[in-house]
Protein backbone atom coordinates (compact mmCIF):
# COMPACT_ATOMS: atom_id res chain seq x y z
CA UNK A 1 0.00 0.00 0.00
CA UNK A 2 3.07 2.22 0.05
CA UNK A 3 2.67 5.42 -1.88
CA UNK A 4 6.38 5.83 -2.47
CA UNK A 5 7.02 6.77 -6.08
CA UNK A 6 9.38 3.84 -6.59
CA UNK A 7 6.86 1.06 -5.90
CA UNK A 8 3.50 2.52 -6.96
CA UNK A 9 2.05 1.83 -10.37
CA UNK A 10 -0.12 4.93 -10.02
CA UNK A 11 0.80 8.14 -11.68
CA UNK A 12 1.08 11.23 -9.46
CA UNK A 13 -2.03 12.62 -11.15
CA UNK A 14 -4.03 9.52 -10.16
CA UNK A 15 -2.89 9.83 -6.58
CA UNK A 16 -3.85 13.49 -6.42
CA UNK A 17 -7.29 12.83 -7.93
CA UNK A 18 -7.87 10.30 -5.12
CA UNK A 19 -10.60 8.46 -6.97
CA UNK A 20 -9.29 4.94 -6.36
CA UNK A 21 -9.81 1.83 -8.46
CA UNK A 22 -13.58 2.36 -8.80
CA UNK A 23 -12.89 5.87 -10.19
CA UNK A 24 -15.64 7.46 -8.14
CA UNK A 25 -13.84 8.10 -4.85
CA UNK A 26 -16.15 9.01 -2.00
CA UNK A 27 -18.91 10.15 -4.37
CA UNK A 28 -21.21 7.21 -3.64
CA UNK A 29 -20.87 7.59 0.12
CA UNK A 30 -21.41 11.33 -0.08
CA UNK A 31 -24.55 11.10 -2.26
CA UNK A 32 -25.89 8.47 0.12
CA UNK A 33 -25.51 10.84 3.08
CA UNK A 34 -26.81 13.94 1.26
CA UNK A 35 -29.95 12.13 0.06
CA UNK A 36 -30.37 10.65 3.56
CA UNK A 37 -30.44 14.16 5.05
CA UNK A 38 -32.81 15.37 2.33
CA UNK A 39 -35.11 12.37 2.96
CA UNK A 40 -35.13 13.09 6.69
CA UNK A 41 -36.05 16.77 6.28
CA UNK A 42 -38.59 16.19 3.51
CA UNK A 43 -40.33 13.29 5.27
CA UNK A 44 -40.79 15.44 8.38
CA UNK A 45 -42.69 17.94 6.22
CA UNK A 46 -44.46 15.44 3.97
CA UNK A 47 -45.63 12.92 6.58
CA UNK A 48 -48.15 15.22 8.34
CA UNK A 49 -49.43 16.37 4.95
CA UNK A 50 -49.90 12.81 3.68
CA UNK A 51 -51.66 11.80 6.93
CA UNK A 52 -53.91 14.85 6.56
CA UNK A 53 -54.70 14.09 2.92
CA UNK A 54 -55.18 10.34 3.41
CA UNK A 55 -58.63 8.87 3.83
CA UNK A 56 -60.44 12.01 2.65
CA UNK A 57 -62.84 12.44 -0.24
CA UNK A 58 -60.92 12.44 -3.50
CA UNK A 59 -61.61 16.13 -4.20
CA UNK A 60 -60.26 17.02 -0.76
CA UNK A 61 -57.14 14.90 -1.22
CA UNK A 62 -56.51 16.41 -4.65
CA UNK A 63 -56.88 19.93 -3.28
CA UNK A 64 -54.29 19.24 -0.56
CA UNK A 65 -51.80 17.39 -2.75
CA UNK A 66 -52.24 19.85 -5.60
CA UNK A 67 -51.18 22.91 -3.62
CA UNK A 68 -47.93 24.15 -5.20
CA UNK A 69 -45.91 24.02 -1.98
CA UNK A 70 -47.15 20.50 -1.18
CA UNK A 71 -46.51 19.34 -4.74
CA UNK A 72 -42.95 20.71 -4.65
CA UNK A 73 -42.22 18.96 -1.34
CA UNK A 74 -43.63 15.68 -2.71
CA UNK A 75 -41.61 15.99 -5.92
CA UNK A 76 -38.40 16.64 -4.00
CA UNK A 77 -39.18 13.75 -1.65
CA UNK A 78 -39.85 11.33 -4.51
CA UNK A 79 -36.65 12.36 -6.30
CA UNK A 80 -34.47 12.16 -3.19
CA UNK A 81 -36.01 8.89 -1.98
CA UNK A 82 -35.64 7.14 -5.33
CA UNK A 83 -32.03 8.29 -5.63
CA UNK A 84 -31.33 6.98 -2.12
CA UNK A 85 -33.15 3.72 -2.97
CA UNK A 86 -31.03 3.25 -6.06
CA UNK A 87 -27.62 3.69 -4.45
CA UNK A 88 -28.68 1.76 -1.35
CA UNK A 89 -29.93 -1.25 -3.30
CA UNK A 90 -26.81 -1.04 -5.47
CA UNK A 91 -24.67 -1.82 -2.40
CA UNK A 92 -26.97 -4.67 -1.36
CA UNK A 93 -26.72 -6.19 -4.85
CA UNK A 94 -22.94 -5.79 -4.95
CA UNK A 95 -22.70 -7.53 -1.56
CA UNK A 96 -25.03 -10.48 -2.18
CA UNK A 97 -25.01 -11.27 -5.90
CA UNK A 98 -21.69 -12.97 -6.57
CA UNK A 99 -22.18 -14.00 -10.24
CA UNK A 100 -20.99 -11.20 -12.49
CA UNK A 101 -23.74 -11.48 -15.11
CA UNK A 102 -26.55 -11.65 -12.58
CA UNK A 103 -25.01 -8.75 -10.70
CA UNK A 104 -24.94 -6.52 -13.78
CA UNK A 105 -28.54 -7.47 -14.65
CA UNK A 106 -29.67 -6.79 -11.08
CA UNK A 107 -27.93 -3.41 -11.08
CA UNK A 108 -29.66 -2.48 -14.34
CA UNK A 109 -33.02 -3.71 -13.01
CA UNK A 110 -32.42 -1.60 -9.91
CA UNK A 111 -31.88 1.50 -12.05
CA UNK A 112 -34.98 0.75 -14.15
CA UNK A 113 -37.13 0.13 -11.07
CA UNK A 114 -36.14 3.23 -9.14
CA UNK A 115 -36.45 5.53 -12.17
CA UNK A 116 -39.84 4.00 -13.06
CA UNK A 117 -41.17 4.40 -9.51
CA UNK A 118 -39.82 7.94 -9.29
CA UNK A 119 -41.21 8.96 -12.67
CA UNK A 120 -44.64 7.48 -11.91
CA UNK A 121 -44.78 9.30 -8.58
CA UNK A 122 -43.62 12.59 -10.09
CA UNK A 123 -46.12 12.26 -12.95
CA UNK A 124 -48.98 11.66 -10.51
CA UNK A 125 -48.04 14.69 -8.40
CA UNK A 126 -47.71 16.92 -11.48
CA UNK A 127 -51.01 15.71 -12.93
CA UNK A 128 -52.78 16.39 -9.62
CA UNK A 129 -51.14 19.78 -9.23
CA UNK A 130 -51.82 20.90 -12.80
CA UNK A 131 -55.46 20.04 -12.23
CA UNK A 132 -55.82 17.12 -14.64
CA UNK B 1 -15.97 -15.14 -12.85
CA UNK B 2 -14.07 -17.64 -14.97
CA UNK B 3 -10.42 -17.84 -14.07
CA UNK B 4 -10.82 -15.76 -10.93
CA UNK B 5 -8.56 -16.81 -8.08
CA UNK B 6 -10.11 -18.75 -5.20
CA UNK B 7 -9.60 -16.11 -2.58
CA UNK B 8 -10.22 -16.74 1.11
CA UNK B 9 -13.45 -15.22 2.37
CA UNK B 10 -13.51 -13.10 5.49
CA UNK B 11 -15.47 -14.59 8.41
CA UNK B 12 -19.16 -14.09 7.84
CA UNK B 13 -22.23 -13.73 10.07
CA UNK B 14 -22.49 -17.29 11.33
CA UNK B 15 -19.07 -17.12 12.97
CA UNK B 16 -19.95 -14.26 15.32
CA UNK B 17 -21.94 -14.32 18.53
CA UNK B 18 -25.06 -12.21 17.86
CA UNK B 19 -24.83 -8.75 19.37
CA UNK B 20 -27.32 -5.92 19.60
CA UNK B 21 -25.24 -3.52 17.52
CA UNK B 22 -24.80 -6.17 14.84
CA UNK B 23 -28.54 -6.91 14.83
CA UNK B 24 -29.28 -3.19 14.43
CA UNK B 25 -26.89 -3.06 11.47
CA UNK B 26 -28.68 -6.00 9.84
CA UNK B 27 -32.12 -4.56 10.62
CA UNK B 28 -31.03 -1.23 9.12
CA UNK B 29 -30.31 -2.99 5.85
CA UNK B 30 -33.49 -5.09 5.98
CA UNK B 31 -35.67 -2.04 6.68
CA UNK B 32 -33.92 -0.29 3.79
CA UNK B 33 -34.85 -3.10 1.42
CA UNK B 34 -38.40 -3.17 2.83
CA UNK B 35 -38.78 0.57 2.30
CA UNK B 36 -37.44 0.14 -1.24
CA UNK B 37 -40.28 -2.31 -1.90
CA UNK B 38 -42.72 -0.09 0.03
CA UNK B 39 -42.22 3.14 -1.91
CA UNK B 40 -44.54 1.87 -4.69
CA UNK B 41 -47.31 1.88 -2.03
CA UNK B 42 -47.05 5.66 -1.79
CA UNK B 43 -46.74 6.02 -5.56
CA UNK B 44 -49.79 3.75 -6.09
CA UNK B 45 -51.82 6.00 -3.80
CA UNK B 46 -50.68 9.12 -5.70
CA UNK B 47 -51.37 7.50 -9.08
CA UNK B 48 -54.82 6.37 -7.94
CA UNK B 49 -55.64 9.87 -6.71
CA UNK B 50 -54.49 11.26 -10.06
CA UNK B 51 -56.42 8.67 -12.10
CA UNK B 52 -60.06 8.26 -11.17
CA UNK B 53 -62.54 8.12 -8.34
CA UNK B 54 -62.86 4.33 -8.67
CA UNK B 55 -59.10 3.76 -8.55
CA UNK B 56 -58.80 6.10 -5.58
CA UNK B 57 -61.53 4.42 -3.54
CA UNK B 58 -60.11 0.99 -4.46
CA UNK B 59 -56.66 1.89 -3.11
CA UNK B 60 -58.18 3.61 -0.07
CA UNK B 61 -60.22 0.49 0.63
CA UNK B 62 -57.09 -1.65 0.30
CA UNK B 63 -55.04 0.52 2.69
CA UNK B 64 -57.97 0.87 5.08
CA UNK B 65 -58.41 -2.89 5.42
CA UNK B 66 -56.84 -4.86 8.28
CA UNK B 67 -54.08 -6.21 6.10
CA UNK B 68 -53.52 -2.78 4.58
CA UNK B 69 -53.28 -1.08 7.96
CA UNK B 70 -50.94 -3.80 9.23
CA UNK B 71 -48.75 -3.21 6.17
CA UNK B 72 -48.78 0.56 6.76
CA UNK B 73 -47.88 0.14 10.45
CA UNK B 74 -44.97 -2.10 9.45
CA UNK B 75 -43.97 0.36 6.73
CA UNK B 76 -44.00 3.29 9.18
CA UNK B 77 -41.95 1.31 11.72
CA UNK B 78 -39.40 0.41 9.04
CA UNK B 79 -39.24 4.07 7.99
CA UNK B 80 -38.71 5.31 11.56
CA UNK B 81 -36.17 2.59 12.36
CA UNK B 82 -34.23 3.31 9.19
CA UNK B 83 -34.38 7.07 9.89
CA UNK B 84 -33.10 6.65 13.46
CA UNK B 85 -30.38 4.32 12.18
CA UNK B 86 -29.47 7.00 9.65
CA UNK B 87 -29.23 9.67 12.36
CA UNK B 88 -26.95 7.27 14.27
CA UNK B 89 -24.76 7.11 11.16
CA UNK B 90 -24.67 10.93 11.00
CA UNK B 91 -23.32 10.95 14.57
CA UNK B 92 -20.74 8.32 13.65
CA UNK B 93 -19.76 10.40 10.60
CA UNK B 94 -18.49 13.07 12.98
CA UNK B 95 -16.20 10.47 14.57
CA UNK B 96 -18.19 10.37 17.81
CA UNK B 97 -20.07 7.51 19.45
CA UNK B 98 -17.85 4.55 18.52
CA UNK B 99 -17.10 3.52 22.12
CA UNK B 100 -18.73 0.43 23.67
CA UNK B 101 -21.06 2.58 25.82
CA UNK B 102 -22.42 4.93 23.13
CA UNK B 103 -22.81 2.30 20.45
CA UNK B 104 -24.83 0.05 22.79
CA UNK B 105 -26.91 3.09 23.74
CA UNK B 106 -27.49 3.92 20.07
CA UNK B 107 -28.63 0.36 19.40
CA UNK B 108 -31.11 0.49 22.27
CA UNK B 109 -32.32 3.97 21.28
CA UNK B 110 -32.83 2.83 17.68
CA UNK B 111 -34.96 -0.18 18.56
CA UNK B 112 -36.76 1.39 21.54
CA UNK B 113 -37.21 4.75 19.83
CA UNK B 114 -38.56 3.22 16.63
CA UNK B 115 -41.18 1.18 18.50
CA UNK B 116 -42.16 4.13 20.74
CA UNK B 117 -42.36 6.62 17.86
CA UNK B 118 -44.38 4.20 15.71
CA UNK B 119 -46.80 3.85 18.63
CA UNK B 120 -47.04 7.63 19.04
CA UNK B 121 -47.51 8.11 15.29
CA UNK B 122 -50.43 5.70 15.10
CA UNK B 123 -52.05 7.04 18.26
CA UNK B 124 -51.89 10.50 16.68
CA UNK B 125 -53.30 9.15 13.40
CA UNK B 126 -56.06 7.38 15.32
CA UNK B 127 -56.89 10.57 17.29
CA UNK B 128 -56.87 12.76 14.17
CA UNK B 129 -58.57 10.41 11.71
CA UNK B 130 -60.81 8.53 14.13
Amino acid sequence: MSASPGSSMRTPRRRVAGLGSARSGTGHFWLQRVTALANLLLILIALPIVIWAAGQEQAQTLAILGHPLVAIVLLLLIFSVCFHMRIGMQVVIEDYVPAEGMKVLALIANTFFTIAVGSAGAFAVLKISFGG
Amino acid sequence: MAGAAERPLSPHLQIYRPMLTMMMSIVHRITGVALYLGTPLLVAWLLAAASSEQAFSFVNGLYGSWIGLLLLVGYSWALIHHALGGIRHFVWDTGAGFGPGPRELFAKLTIGGSIALTGVLWIVIWLVKG
